[in-house]
């Protein structure tokens, strides 16, 4: 059998493959650079690549196009997308190179060595620091690049995996709480695991079925394009195609935690150091959210009246879940993870409106979110004592007292994550609910009101306890961020204060790019 | 509607009216971001803040006096479009929303003034005042926003800034259940009312006032009726009418000129404003305004009943406050020429009831924060100006000829008489029933105030006068009681005629002059009643009563009944979901095992954080996941 390489445009897999070299270009730099120069060096590798590969995104603005046979679209949502996920993972990176806060930042080098033996102490107090998180950032990264792109369900897992495997061995990477944080990448990895081999299965039961159909003249396959021909044949068996995409969605669903498959989301999103978490929050987000996207838009829309209302009652649990868990929460991170899983619910409320302006509210609302949940994680980063971070919300009392200025910015994201309008909360809800309803998804828009408002109630909880609490003594102090924190910090909040206020252009933007290529 | 709703593009002075709202916006933020760098002259910001703005809003006020229609609109910016929807980040001032920015403005600027000495001697004063502006910002968006979407952003925000302002002093456990329980009623009217607009958006295509008052008329008389009511029920939440009635009284924890600015004079009537701007739709449905005006009529006399039972100066206030806007919603529910008598109302209580919660304010700084009536007495001698200022008030709330009550409640009454059928009796009843309670229950609070024997506490010697520059808002706000009402009745219902039409007038069932005497006559009565009753002053102690008075005393059962039918089952679904989440679906499994079996001991050693249980959440998520999409398939579910 001859296999023939097929054609590649370069120009347009350049985002995905300036990533994927840069990342290449980090191992080597661990290699061989002294390392007193590799924090820099390894810092400005990456900030560099994400701007190279956001200046080829914008040259790629018009491109509508699939290439490499039919395994990646280069199209409006990809690109969007990938632009997303670029700008939101250099605000990431941001955080992650913060040197000043804690003397050599906050991860370690090695994962997997025992809690609690003489080398991990050294390696937890050792103040040079570690760089090896830079290439594993850069590797996730060029895996959601990916996969926003991906056309056809073996590219879409391959890079699911490309991107999953490096946030396993971030999350095992903090400085404090080593073992937390071991817990945390060990609980990940198995059940990410667990949700792949949910995925690669209904890989499985999809060929069979669009082998059954044999509409496409191939005999079957797992291009988007060829799935949809057989969805549209209704000679095939129907039972493979629903256990298949039954199946499909659960891996996608573990990775936007949605419920019940949410389960992870809490203990990883504390265990992890918290610029990681910030990472996955915003960054994975997109990444998922993009695949789910274009799975539902493109290869099985045909099918929808069948998928709505199963995936509906998901998104309502979901928003039940995470939002009504909020409530009982005393730890901040633990509080954002919920606020994570319920916001995976809005966000499926505006994916199953299967229209042109459901994609691009869908897309509006994960730039919105991600710059503020990037932003918040960034100002947890720098509520701090003596023994590192200060999560548990008791700490956080009286902080309006300590330090007006990062607790009025926590403040004015956490009106923005309750939905306040004039902050971009309000008006990605606001475009989401509006594209549902057009969509005739009344039920979800009620039950998207309905717990947006139970929501509400534990962000402004934590707004009234920093302000109009005394500060205890065990308040911490808020440490002064370095400039790259501070730089993140700003970006998150001048994006959510401005996507609040004037969120058109951004709008007419994702509406430009709202269309797949089929 | 026949004739169709336009607005003028706003030109020349009106082009600036977004400056009402960016002033105290502006002054809100340097007062909350410069920290303690403004202690000492922030509060003369934020007084002075509001008086620009009142001095801009009476300019405005008059420019608008020469146009025609008397309305112009301004759109700043395009705020969200999203395919077919689009939102103007836009403004209308129009008679309606001008004489709400004079009031709020106007009494706001003199409970600002007065603020600044009743907060002296509070560390946070310069929040407070930065809170204060915040609110004012939010209640004058709210009231200039030219669609649902800039009215539920100003709602929002008055929502944000009243709780904030009532857990002001979160120190005490009370204030801080309280800012609670006001948030999450408010949330149950504000998803009333942000599903009504979102019902706008899927059946109108624009949440415009006037593309929605236009074409409201083609639509089917159901969705007129659902969207009305999710209207009312987010103008019950914030107006605290019943069934969301139970979180104003409650508010009073808050500082007092935030009960006297934002629980009485202007943030609880927005529920009014949102009916009355939104006349175009209840005149639609004769239904719809039977339920508001049944509201209303409940609400009123709930208010007069239980405001009779309460001893705290303040809470007997905000039940009257409930009352009173419960005559409100009376009026809006009755349709035509009754709009504008509500709002009109609605303004003179702006005036009298800032200037008794000012009043009890003056009395508490005096009486060491004392807030029990039955604690009180014989302070008219020692606190001459609160006495006379508090006097006139209350002739103005009873309804006292020719105190500005007498000409804005009166014609309420009259028209609940005017409605054509037997309900006339049954609502211009209860409004005349509720005249008299209300003569009854404020009569007893202010003789009980300020007349009969002393029952002070042992450590009060001398109780003082306050400060000028407390006494001067409430000499102010008294002069407003009195003539307000006169003054305002007949012109303000001309000036309104552009936004509310013009009313038929109906003849009511019982001639003019014989409702008249008859709401005077309750009105003597029940405040004679009062004073004989209560002259000699009351037991220190709360003492055995009848079933009524009990019932009354806890609030006629409500909060009990919220506490069945609300909070336990959502404390009880909590508690469930928070299980199901940190065993997982095998620890269910395992402690059904457990019970089973009787081995209570093996349920206590379960552990929670297993990756295994984890696991199980997901596989029978799974499980049920594939089954569903299978069910669909073959039609079991459908």
């Amino acid at each position: 059998m001859d296999l023939e390489f097929p054609p590649m445009n370069y120009a347009a897999l350049a985002p995905i493959l300036i990533l994927f070299g840069a990342s290449l270009l980090g191992v080597l730099v661990e290699a061989f650079v002294p390392r007193a120069r590799r924090h820099l060096v390894q810092l400005i590798l990456g900030l560099l690549a994400v701007v190279a590969a956001l200046v080829m995104v914008v040259l790629n603005a018009n491109d509508r196009l699939v290439t490499a046979s039919t395994a990646v679209a280069v199209d409006g949502p990809a690109l969007f997308l990938q632009g997303a996920i670029l700008v939101l993972a250099g605000m990431a990176l941001l955080l992650i190179g913060e040197r000043t806060v804690q003397r050599g930042g906050a991860f370690v080098a090695h994962a997997a060595v025992t809690v609690g033996s003489a080398e991990d102490q050294r390696q937890a107090t050792d103040t040079d620091g570690a760089t090896e998180v830079y290439p594993l950032t850069m590797f996730a990264i060029s895996g959601m690049l990916l996969f926003v792109a991906a056309n056809d369900l073996l590219t879409m897992f391959i890079a699911l995996e490309a991107f999953s495997l490096p946030l396993y061995l971030l999350c095992a990477l903090a400085r404090r709480r080593r073992l937390l944080s071991q817990e945390a990448a060990l609980k990940y990895f198995l059940l990410g695991s667990y949700a792949s081999a949910f995925f690669l299965f209904g890989m499985a039961l999809v060929y069979g079925f669009t082998v059954g159909a044999g509409g496409s003249g191939t005999g079957g396959g797992v291009d988007f394009g060829t799935i949809r021909t057989a969805v549209s044949d209704s000679s095939a068996s129907p039972v493979l195609l629903f256990a298949g995409l039954a199946l499909l969605s659960i891996g996608l669903l573990f990775k936007i935690a949605a419920a019940p498959f949410h389960v992870w989301t809490p203990d990883v999103y504390q265990g992890a150091p918290t610029p990681i978490t910030g990472f996955m929050a915003a960054c994975t987000k997109v990444a998922a959210f993009g695949g789910l996207l274009r799975v539902l838009h493109v290869a099985f829309s045909g099918a929808s009246w069948n998928f709505v209302p199963v995936l509906g009652t998901v998104a309502v649990l979901t928003m039940l879940v995470g939002s009504i868990l909020a409530v009982t929460q005393t730890d901040i991170k633990r509080l954002l993870a919920y606020s994570s899983v319920a916001n995976a619910g809005y966000l499926l409320v505006g994916a199953l409106a299967l229209s042109r302006d459901g994609l691009s509210s869908t897309m509006f609302y994960l730039v919105a979110y991600g710059f503020t949940v990037l932003a918040a994680f960034g100002v947890v980063t720098l509520v701090r004592d003596a023994d590192g971070e200060a999560t548990h919300l008791s700490r956080w009392a009286g902080l309006g007292r300590r330090s007006p200025l990062y607790a009025g910015l926590f403040t004015f994201l956490l009106l923005a994550f309750a939905g306040i309008p004039l902050t971009s909360g309000f008006t990605s809800k606001f475009a989401v609910f509006g594209a549902a309803l057009d969509a005739g998804q009344t039920w979800l828009v009620v039950a998207g009101v309905l717990t947006s408002m139970i929501l509400a109630f534990p962000y402004l909880r934590v707004v009234v306890m920093m302000w109009l609490s005394e500060p205890g003594e065990s308040t911490p102090t808020v440490s002064l961020p370095g400039g790259l924190t501070a730089t993140a910090l700003a970006i998150g909040v001048l994006a959510t204060l401005v996507l609040g206020v004037a969120p058109a252009p951004l709008l007419d933007l994702a509406n430009g790019a709202a269309e797949f290529v089929r | 509607m026949e004739h169709s709703v336009e607005y003028a593009h706003a030109t020349g002075l009106l082009g600036s009216v977004w400056l009402l709202v960016a002033i105290p916006l502006v002054s809100a933020a340097i007062l909350l971001l410069l920290g303690r760098r403004a202690d000492r002259w922030g509060h003369w910001l934020g007084v002075a803040s509001i008086g620009a703005t009142f001095a801009l809003g009476l300019s405005y006020f008059i420019g608008l006096r020469g146009l025609e229609n008397r309305s112009v609109e301004l759109s700043l910016w395009d705020f969200i479009a999203v395919g077919d929807l689009h939102v103007d980040f836009g403004l209308l001032f129009d008679p309606l929303a001008a004489v709400f920015v004079l009031l709020i403005t106007g009494v706001g600027f003199l409970i600002h003034l007065y603020a600044v000495e009743y907060m002296r001697h509070d560390a946070g004063r310069r929040r407070f005042f930065g809170f204060f502006n915040l609110f004012v910002a939010a209640m004058l968006l709210l009231v200039l926003g030219n669609n649902y979407v800039m009215l539920y952003v100003g709602w929002e925000g008055v929502g944000l800034a009243s709780y904030l302002l009532i857990s002001f002093w979160n120190d005490r456990p009370s204030a801080a259940t309280a800012g609670k329980k006001a948030f999450l009623m408010n949330r149950v009217g504000d998803a009333g009312l942000a599903i009504a607009i979102f019902i706008m958006f899927a059946t109108l295509g624009s949440t415009q006032f006037s593309d929605v008052f236009n074409g409201a008329g083609q639509l089917a008389g159901g969705t007129v009726l659902v969207m009305g009511l999710l209207l009312l029920l987010g103008a019950a939440g914030k107006s605290g009418q019943f069934p969301l009635q139970a979180w104003l009284p409650d508010a009073m924890e808050g500082p007092t000129p935030v009960s006297a600015l934002i629980h009485a004079a202007t943030m609880v009537t927005a529920g009014v404003y949102l009916i009355a701007r939104s006349n175009p739709i209840f005149s639609l449905d004769p239904t719809l305004q039977t339920v508001v005006v049944s509201v209303g009529a409940l609400t009123l006399l709930m208010g007069c009943i239980i405001g009779a039972a309460k001893d705290d100066i303040k809470r007997v206030l905000a039940w009257s406050t409930v009352s009173q806007i419960g005559y409100m919603f009376l009026g809006v529910g009755l349709g035509g020429g009754a709009y504008a008598l509500a709002i009109i109302h609605l303004l003179a209580h702006g005036f009298f009831k800032a200037n008794m919660f000012l009043g009890a304010g003056s009395v508490m700084h005096g009486m060491s924060d004392q807030v029990d009536i039955r604690r009180f007495g014989g302070l008219a001698r020692y606190m001459k100006v609160t006495w006379v200022t508090f006097g006139l008030g209350w002739l103005a709330i009873i309804g006292m000829w020719p105190f500005s009550g007498f000409f804005t409640k009166e014609p309420i009454i009259v028209e609940a008489f005017a409605r054509d059928d037997w309900t006339a009796w049954l609502y211009g009843g209860a409004a005349l029933l509720g005249a008299g309670l209300t003569a009854f229950y404020m009569t007893r609070l202010f003789v009980l105030t300020f007349h009969g024997p002393k029952r002070w506490t042992e450590d009060i010697d001398h109780p003082h006068e306050s400060p000028a520059l407390m006494t001067v808002p409430l000499i102010l706000l008294g002069l407003g009681s009195v003539v307000a009402g006169a003054l305002m009745a007949s012109p303000v219902a001309d000036w309104l005629t552009p936004v509310l039409g013009h009313g038929e007038h109906h003849e009511p069932v019982l001639s003019h002059t014989v409702i008249t005497v008859l709401s005077l006559g309750l009105t003597v009565i029940g405040a004679g009643l009062a004073w004989v009753l209560f002259r000699n002053g009351t037991a220190l102690q709360e003492q055995p009563a009848g079933p009524v008075v009990r019932a009354a005393r806890r609030n006629l059962y409500t909060d009990a009944f919220n506490e069945t039918v609300f909070e336990k089952p959502g404390i009880f679904l909590t508690r469930a979901l928070v299980f199901l989440d940190n065993r997982g679906i095998d620890g269910l499994v395992n402690a059904l095992a457990a019970a089973v079996g009787g081995g209570s001991g093996r349920l206590r050693r379960l552990q929670t954080g297993f990756v295994r249980s984890y696991a199980m959440s997901m596989l029978t998520g799974a499980v049920l996941v594939v089954a569903a999409f299978l069910a669909v398939q073959l039609g079991w579910l459908a």
